[in-house]
């Protein structure tokens, strides 16, 4: 699953339960073993591990909850950089009362991205040296084809015309780094999308941050 | 409450097998719950709305350099690499989603609440966030202008929420107990206490 942005079919916002930052304890356990599984070498920056939870179980993904879908990555990256196997989790699993049928969320690949190099800094803000190609109030469109690798243009708002309303710079490149393919610094934008370019309708913008290749110029004249 | 969900359960198992090889200890999780229970949480962006409220010197700081701000007063907690903060006003409400993955800036409102990271919050949001405000209890004018703000990348988004009517009075620490993280989320409206 990527975004699910304007995906139909939900229904009203369940704001009800406990104000708890955890809600159980294996919640904080997910959230410790993110700093684990990193450490240990199964991943060295974020869009990787954003792109393994994109990979788990699309059925998972909707039903784990957020904790259950950082797991089935965390799960993921293990197993894929060899450190943990995913019988080994299994047969611990049902140790622990688990059932053989239990949906597994992680889904490791037989042949997953090189690990590339490790970052040379912490964050993602990078210096850039190339002019950025828009400037603000410059009418841009969005690219309009899915893609089969990771990227953080969501679905909702590809192929679609708006106007640069920020400029911040150099940032690492998600759609390359996540594969172990560089960091790759691009000028990022806050592009503003009208509700009745989403979708039809007037009354609402849309603000995505958008990096330099998701996009095209529009000419105005 | 103990969870017995596959979830739960695998998280136990991976964590015990992660603990055994050394890769893990027992303590991290104390230190994880420890740290976004009581030093990490919306009392951090509280304190700097109520300050905006009463100071528009920092006021303007806060809405073009919210990064800076946030470094000068020290908050732990991560997510802030640039922070973007946008005011509501009369005219334009502001609310932030990330249908991507949940992005959120944890160093000044915490965790995220279940809500904010569950399909429906990020699915309608982004495309009819007029009546789904409604239904959270924002009901706006239809001369209010929604913006909503998909963190898409690393910026992340904060709302400064209007000040409540019959406030003025009060004193920033006062104010910043009013200040909600859900405010700040852009899904609340404050009212006039009492």
């Amino acid at each position: 699953m990527h975004d699910l942005g304007g995906k139909p079919g939900f229904g009203q916002v369940d704001q009800s339960g406990a104000e708890t930052v955890f809600h159980d304890r294996w919640e904080a356990k997910v959230f410790a073993m993110v700093g684990a599984g990193s450490a240990a070498g199964a991943w060295s920056n974020t869009d990787r591990f954003r792109h393994a939870i994109e990979r788990i179980d699309p059925e998972a993904y909707l039903t784990h909850g957020y904790y259950g879908r950082w797991l089935g990555g965390i799960e993921t990256l293990l197993v894929e950089a060899g450190i943990v196997s995913q019988e080994e989790i299994t047969l611990r699993a049902i140790a622990f009362g688990a059932s053989r049928n239990d949906l597994i969320a992680a889904q490791p690949s037989h042949s997953p991205d090189p690990m590339g190099q490790p970052p040379g800094s912490s964050g993602s803000d990078r210096p850039i040296s190339g002019a950025p190609k828009f400037k603000l109030g410059d009418q841009v469109r969005s690219l309009g084809n899915e893609v089969s690798h990771h990227t953080r243009l969501p679905e909702y708002a590809m192929g679609k015309r708006g106007e640069i309303v920020m400029h911040h710079d150099g940032w690492v490149f998600p759609d390359t780094n996540a594969h172990g393919k560089g960091e790759n610094p691009k000028h990022l934008y806050t592009v503003r999308f009208t509700s009745e370019v989403l979708v039809d309708k007037p009354g609402f913008a849309v603000c995505i941050d958008l990096f330099e290749p998701y996009l095209e110029s529009v000419d105005v004249r | 409450m103990s969870d017995d969900s596959p979830q739960a359960i695998r998280a136990e198992a991976l964590e015990s097998i992660l603990i055994e090889k050394g890769l893990l200890t027992a303590e991290a999780v104390d230190d994880v719950i420890t740290r976004y229970s009581e030093r990490v949480g919306p009392m951090n962006g509280a304190r700097l709305v109520a300050r905006a409220w009463v100071d528009s010197r920092f006021k303007k700081r806060l809405l073009t350099d919210a990064t800076a701000i946030v470094e000068s007063f020290g908050f732990e907690g991560g997510q802030v690499e640039k922070l973007v903060v946008v005011e509501n006003t009369d005219k334009v409400h502001n609310a932030v989603v990330c249908t991507l993955c949940s992005c959120y800036p944890w160093a000044v409102l915490g965790l995220p609440p279940k809500w904010y990271k569950d399909p429906a919050y990020r699915s309608r949001i982004v495309m009819e966030p007029r009546l789904l405000l409604a239904e959270m209890g924002v009901v706006l004018e239809s001369d209010v202008e929604i913006q909503v703000w998909d963190s898409s990348a690393e910026i992340r988004y904060m709302v400064l929420p209007m000040q409540p009517p019959g406030t003025r009075h009060l004193n920033e620490e006062q104010l910043a107990e009013l200040v909600t993280r859900d405010s700040m989320i852009g899904v609340e409206i404050l009212r006039q206490p009492g």
